[in-house]
């Protein structure tokens, strides 16, 4: 409930309206397909008045913050299933199928964001990044795999135990650091990272607006910063959430809540407001036939965004 | 939870200490076995390193088990794409060949032991930089083959032309293969280790034991525990750090020389039989034939540029070019039949090999009354291969069997997994097949193709090499091109070991499809040459 509310102020905030003119086709985010031209970037918005959030998190397995932008029941959810994340066959499957696809959009935006090298094996190397909501560390191992030095944060400690551990065990993931703590929390703290990285997080989070303006304190000017979630569409509804929970039984019950959902447009303009503008988006496509995943056009239920932090701006 | 991370810490400021020291491996693999292992134990206790994926030493990326043709043409691939160089990579065989540096004189004797590669398999060869070796040594390529069956009534031309290509194939001994990939991996290395980059390691030795990766933290069962204390001296991580850090993710492999070595990923390259096949607990399937194949080089007056088949009831004979007058003989019979032939005199066999060739049974096929409609339809509607109107011609005469006769027996075999948790088989391990067409090794080497190219993709996407979800990606691949080859030979087999009046007339019927429908005949062409992923729906 306290979600639907937040997330209601939050598009409130966004005035719907002016929806219609930040259709894909007319924003300046470009498509995955279109990445290789030349791209303008938007004059700076002007930033938004900080929201309070009024959610004040304490316990349940989770960190204790100040003040932050977590649900708590979501919080609870993922720590009933936390021992499962490195079972590939276990609840976190679909993760585990799809997380190759968006790694592969993560890698082609960091490279060239970064100007890296695409063809050797650890691009990453020399880069910070953090993994916000890291799980398991499904993804953060990876991104060390790839050469960056890696922090990865997440409210369940229980989590934060299971990634640890699963790190540990492979000489070239042992040097990424878990800590149980929210974004906010290390906002406070002044700490900054290369690349923010936030997958599939902002859908559980209670202020998706306040959460992104944490992911964009936390990103270095010039930075870059990485989202990816469920679009609220109908499409989405009946695939992420009737499909993959109900039908099929890949997620469990519940995992998702649609009315927190963000559309890509939203994502877009919430974004924009931290400073950060979007510069390629990708739809995450799943082919029943195959059961493979595959990036495209279509932001319609899963999509990745990235965009750059402004250089000029804080 | 503290103590957890004070330990974690602990164990960081170890491997650091470790990764700071910039050691190049200089070890040249080439030099013999005896000295690449005594000269590895000593270096590998006095540093450690940091050159490539994996920071230890006995610790590899992958160990591969079985340096043969498809396990070293799976390291040449490794070596030679921009993600997967870096590799640490070790190869266990205990073959003295893989640590000599050979170079095979083009005029001495063929060996029996040969391989028909396909076009596809050259240009893989060609891709990892092992082709210009092959192409010093010797090797015989084939523009046009011949089958016919005993019967005289339907014959086949394969034509290269057919498929506008050069050459249907290419016959090479399997030690030059061997020897090609082999002298490919050691020039990669010279050139690679200026920039620190060669991570190969070839262990002269066999593989004895193969230890899982476990999930438990118990005592005793650590995969790499005094090896892990050998090399963080001065530092002293907490027993159950080391414990959970050497087991979850590397496979710990026993070695015939008692040493150990520890791999993310276990390729099992060791054929047949393969050993790690059944560590793993990898159930096959298979039949054996009730046939031998006897193989030989034998020699006749003129050279030799076509491949001939023939089909007899006991089993085809084939007649493949190995270049100057000399031609490989693969003939399958009863096993009583192979030891007979393996064991008679010289000239005896050679009037046998020839009489299979030849003799027999009907006549040459002829072109028939048919034909010439069909030739007449084919200039008509413009659909004609040139082969169509290529005549029978009759093989080689031999006059000289000249080295050993080998005899084996024939059997099919196909693993139902190729890939468990940290173990993946390739090539002969994962599916052995009727030597019918020559496509054994290419299917092997289409797995080392793939496997590495899946390797580099997840490699690409940070993926833990020995990840069960990444070597599936690879099973489905391949096991869709083997299985579909494997039953087209098995089919093969079975229609002509048979020898009666209505399937002769069929299957003449089908060689006379084969070789007038030229639809059909430019799929079977470019399917047996390695090009289509399935026959007949292009």
């Amino acid at each position: 409930m306290a979600a639907t509310r937040s997330l209601q102020r939050c598009r409130h905030l966004l005035c719907r309206p002016s929806f219609s003119l930040l259709r894909p086709s007319s924003s300046s985010f470009r498509f995955f397909s279109d990445a290789i031209a030349p791209h303008s970037t938007p004059p700076p918005l002007p930033t938004s008045p900080p929201i309070p959030s009024p959610e004040s998190n304490s316990g349940n397995g989770g960190c204790s913050t100040i003040r932050s932008s977590l649900n708590e029941a979501e919080v609870a959810k993922f720590a009933a299933i936390a021992e499962t994340w490195w079972d590939f066959e276990g609840p976190f499957k679909p993760l585990h199928q799809m997380n190759p696809t968006r790694i592969s959009f993560i890698r082609s935006a960091l490279c060239r964001h970064f100007r890296k090298d695409p063809f050797c094996a650890r691009p990453f190397e020399g880069l910070k990044v953090i993994d916000v909501g890291c799980g398991g560390g499904i993804l953060a191992e990876p991104l060390a795999r790839m050469g960056a030095s890696v922090t990865g944060i997440d409210a369940v400690d229980k989590n934060i135990n299971i990634a640890g551990i699963h790190a540990e065990s492979d000489p070239l993931t042992s040097s990424i650091e878990y800590r149980c703590t929210t974004a906010e929390q290390l906002v406070k703290e002044n700490k900054k990272f290369d690349a923010v990285i936030a997958l599939e997080v902002i859908e559980h989070v209670a202020d998706p607006s306040e959460f992104c303006k944490s992911l964009a304190a936390l990103t270095v000017p010039n930075g870059a910063t990485v989202i990816s979630t469920v679009s609220r569409t109908l499409r989405a509804f009946a695939t992420a959430i009737v499909a993959a929970e109900y039908l099929l039984r890949w997620l469990p019950k519940g995992t998702h809540d649609w009315s927190s959902f963000l559309t890509a447009e939203e994502l877009v303009l919430i974004l924009q407001r931290t400073s950060i503008s979007v510069k390629e988006m990708a739809g995450l496509s799943y082919n029943p036939l195959t059961g493979e995943w595959s990036l495209s056009d279509d932001l319609g239920v899963n999509f990745i965004a990235y965009g750059a932090k402004e250089g000029d701006v804080q | 939870m503290l103590m957890f991370r004070v330990k974690r810490d602990v164990t960081k400021r170890a491997l650091n200490t470790i990764c700071s020291s910039n050691y190049l491996r200089t070890r040249n693999f080439c030099g013999t076995a005896a000295v690449g292992v005594s000269s590895s134990i000593e270096r590998d206790t006095d540093y450690a390193e940091k050159v490539g994926m994996t920071n230890k030493v006995n610790q590899h990326d992958i160990a591969i088990v079985g340096g043969g043709m498809v396990g070293l043409a799976f390291a040449c691939a490794l070596s030679s794409m921009p993600l997967t160089k870096q590799l640490s990579i070790a190869i266990i065989d205990s073959n003295p060949a893989l640590s000599s540096r050979q170079c095979f004189n083009k005029n001495a004797i063929p060996d029996p032991r040969v391989s028909t590669v396909t076009p596809s398999t050259i240009s893989f060869f060609k891709e990892v930089g092992a082709w210009e070796h092959v192409q010093q040594q010797r090797h015989a390529f084939f523009n046009q083959m011949q089958v016919w069956d005993y019967t005289g009534l339907g014959y086949t031309r394969y034509n290269a032309r057919d498929v506008g290509k050069d050459c249907l194939g290419c016959v090479v001994e399997n030690k030059v293969l061997a020897n090609s990939l082999l002298l490919c991996l050691q020039f990669l290395g010279v050139v690679l280790w200026q920039n620190a980059d060669f991570q190969k390691t070839i262990y002269s030795a066999r593989l004895t034991s193969m230890a899982f990766p476990s999930q438990s933290s118990s005592a005793g069962n650590c995969a790499g525990q005094e090896y892990v204390k050998d090399n963080i001296s001065g530092a002293s991580p907490t027993k159950e750090n080391e414990d959970k850090k050497c087991n979850n993710r590397f496979m710990k492999l026993d070695l015939s020389d008692s040493k150990s070595i520890y791999a993310k990923l276990v390729v099992g390259a060791d054929g047949a039989k393969s050993h790690v096949r059944e560590i793993a607990a990898l159930k096959t399937t298979g039949w054996k034939y009730p046939q031998s194949a006897i193989i030989c080089t034998v020699e006749h007056a003129m050279e030799n540029h076509y491949a001939w088949q023939r089909f007899l009831p006991s089993g085809p004979i084939a007649l493949l070019p190995i270049g100057n007058n000399f031609s490989n003989i693969v003939w399958t019979m009863r096993p009583e039949e192979s030891a007979e032939h393996k064991s008679m005199n010289s000239d005896d066999f050679v009037k046998a090999v020839n009489h299979a060739l030849d003799y027999g049974y009907g006549g040459h096929p002829q072109s028939n009354f048919l034909d010439g409609y069909i030739d007449k339809f084919s200039s008509l509607t413009g659909l004609g291969v040139e082969s169509v109107k290529e005549p029978f011609q009759v093989p080689p005469r031999i006059t000289n069997v000249v080295s050993e006769r080998m005899a084996f027996p024939l059997s099919l075999m196909h693993a139902h997994d190729y890939a468990s948790k940290r173990v993946v088989l390739v090539g002969d391990a994962a599916h052995t097949v009727h030597p019918l067409a020559g496509q054994g090794v290419n299917l092997g080497f289409g797995d080392a193709s793939t496997l590495a190219k899946i390797i580099a993709e997840g490699l690409s996407v940070g993926t833990d090499i020995g990840e069960l979800s990444l070597l599936k990606k690879y099973e489905r691949d391949r096991k869709a091109a083997n299985v579909t080859m494997m039953a087209i030979l098995d089919g093969f087999q079975r229609a002509f070991s048979v020898d009666l009046g209505p399937i002769n007339v069929l299957r003449a019927a089908a060689f006379h499809g084969a070789q007038y429908i030229t639809p059909l005949k430019r799929n079977i062409i470019s399917y047996a040459m390695g090009e289509q992923k399935w026959p007949l729906f292009s």
